[in-house]
């Protein structure tokens, strides 16, 4: 069975919106923040069915994720969602003691998350979040890879995982690609194709691309595994090592920063366990800036073509090593 | 709780020498401002807050949130006085494998404490929280919540503040410690903030002042605060950092330091002789 079927485009952020919504229609407790820019992170539409369960907040970020943790206290499941930016650099401090020194259970949306933004220029493009987000003691990290899978990701960071949960999410229409039926299981990688030559491993907005890359590649005969690591943390150690053992490299693709993000966390695992020759797609140690998304997405080396162009350098290392 | 000021008296003695003895044994902290809180602290645990020692987590206690935390001593002082630990786990303070750290961390299960915290700006935002989680659930919890003078420097309070006014936020009592002292100095020399009193009632709180190391005015402030109005309530209560040890009262270099053996015994006789 296909785990994946081109459905058309979607903003994850609508996924997100629309999880968030269904959360609160099983679960009276569901409540949700809002930082003015309730409708862009999307969750006007809880606002508009939960007006008892919604506070605005302003624009005031340090405050919100405050107001969060002591919701949660109170034992209800607060969403806090604003552009990652803010979320996880505005209220960093509140996030980390808190709400993840008090372990409280409280979602937090990192919306608007990567290059993809678009116009808007650096400002608002989040391309650190991962780094500072993955390193909290507590937290669950989400980077879910379309909008159907957003749905589900938020459903289950909502009424399945406790203490805090993290998800990342972006702005742009993007394949919606995952099926009904794949199930979302918190801290378990997907393998959505099989291969034995090489594994890409991807994250959110980069898994499509990389599912685009494998096809390319196979017509150069050459058989590349691809696995959506939707969860950063906790991450799935053994699908991660077993792709190092059965394919002898990997690539990581992510939007982000290379310093401190996905590829980094791959990283720290195949150091440990099962070293392989490795390479990382994202952004390299630079700012963002204006653009359509997908003159921003080659720009800034994050296509299809781009990852499998560095597979193919990444297959050479490979070959260099096992001689 | 009928409780005479004589009683509530020889408590925050109490609370004091073992704020002392706690520092002393712990070799670090901060005993400026916990002595100078602990009059508060006894008024609240032992008059005003709903709660029950023998049950942390009783569902209609008041919550009271630390956001200060760095005078976890009277804190903790106050908690192990009313009944909820042993005095001696006093002696823990700041110590590894203790309950007790040097700023509060709930995952540690010392009971009677709500919140970790320790990083200044935070608190009021979670208590408006609290409140409003409240407020939904239409239970009369109070939520009383201890700030510094300088902390309010720190914008997120004022954000917090902001909030509270706006969804009137009528079971919430912030208490400012109006020591009037920080690390650097004074606080009107560090950054101003008076009129402190017109800012708290700009942002829609309602404003009670009162010396803050006097139990018959505490008495009476908190009893003002217990009636009903619609709006948020703050109590600035004006204290002496180290109240009680007059070789340390108001002498801000004494906000982050421990006594030494020699000094704690004097501390500790002359706050008996008082």
């Amino acid at each position: 069975m296909n785990s994946f079927q081109l459905k058309g485009l979607k903003a994850t952020r609508a996924g997100f919106g629309e999880g968030v919504v269904e959360a609160g229609r099983r679960n009276n407790d569901v409540v949700v923040i809002g930082a003015d820019i309730t409708s862009s992170v999307g969750l006007d539409g809880f606002a508009r069915e939960f007006p008892d369960r919604f506070f605005s907040m302003g624009i005031a970020e340090q405050n919100g994720m405050g107001v969060a943790a002591g919701l949660a206290l109170e034992g209800k499941i607060p969403v806090f969602s604003t552009y990652a930016v803010f979320s996880a650099f505005r209220a960093a401090d509140q996030l980390r003691i808190s709400v993840c020194y008090n372990n409280l259970h409280v979602i937090i949306g990192g919306a608007h998350a990567g290059i993809s933004v678009g116009p808007d220029g650096a400002t608002h493009q989040a391309l650190e979040d991962l780094a500072y987000v993955r390193a909290l003691p507590n937290i669950t990290v989400l980077s879910p890879c379309d909008a159907s899978q957003a749905f589900k990701a938020t459903l289950s960071a909502l009424l399945e995982i406790a203490g805090p949960v993290y998800i990342r999410f972006g702005r742009e229409n993007v394949p919606d690609f995952t099926t009904y039926d794949l199930e979302f299981i918190p801290g378990k990688a997907q393998v959505f194709r099989p291969g034995k030559d090489v594994t890409i491993i991807a994250t959110g907005h980069l898994v499509w691309p990389s599912i685009e890359a494998s096809e390319l590649l196979a017509k150069q005969g050459i058989s590349a595994r691809v696995i959506n690591l939707h969860t950063i943390k906790p991450i799935d150690e053994e699908t991660i090592i077993r792709a190092a053992a059965e394919t002898g490299c990997i690539l990581t693709a992510e939007e982000h920063q290379i310093h401190g993000g996905m590829g980094s966390a791959v990283a720290e695992v195949i150091v440990r366990d099962h070293v392989v020759p490795m390479e990382m797609i994202g952004i390299n140690d630079t700012f963002g800036e204006s653009g359509q998304p997908d003159e921003l997405m080659k720009k800034f080396g994050l296509t299809a073509e781009n990852i499998a162009q560095k597979t193919t350098q990444l297959l050479k290392r490979k070959k260099i090593t096992n001689s | 709780m009928n409780t005479s000021i004589e009683q509530l008296r020889l408590t925050a003695k109490s609370i004091r020498i073992w704020v002392v003895k706690s520092l002393a044994a712990a070799g670090s902290g901060h005993l400026g401002g916990s002595l100078g809180m602990a009059d508060v602290l006894t008024m609240l645990y032992f008059k005003v807050l709903r709660h029950d020692p023998k049950n942390p987590f009783w569902s209609c206690r008041d919550r009271f949130i630390l956001s200060i935390g760095h005078v976890a001593p009277v804190l903790y002082s106050t908690l192990a006085h009313a009944g909820y630990f042993p005095l001696e786990e006093l002696l823990t303070l700041r110590k590894l494998g203790s309950r007790l750290q040097g700023h509060p961390g709930k995952e540690y299960g010392l009971p009677g404490l709500e919140l970790s915290a320790g990083s200044l700006g935070q608190g009021l935002s979670v208590s408006v929280g609290l409140s409003l989680g409240f407020k939904l659930d239409k239970l009369d919890n109070k939520v009383y919540c201890l700030l510094g003078d300088g902390e309010l420097q720190e914008g997120s309070v004022w954000e917090a503040a902001m909030a509270a006014g706006h969804y009137h936020l009528d079971h919430l009592v912030a208490i400012v410690d109006r020591n009037g002292v920080q690390i650097d100095g004074p606080t009107e020399k560090v950054m101003r903030l008076e009129p402190l009193r017109q800012k708290w009632e700009a942002f829609g709180w309602e404003v009670t002042e009162c010396d803050g190391n006097n139990l018959e005015e505490l008495s009476l402030a908190f009893e003002k605060i217990g009636q009903e109005s619609s709006k948020p309530k703050v109590l600035i209560a004006r204290t002496i950092m180290g109240k009680g040890v007059s070789a340390i009262e108001g002498d801000y270099h004494w906000h982050g330091k421990a006594p030494s053996q020699a000094q704690t015994e004097e501390f500790i006789n002359e706050i008996l002789s008082k």
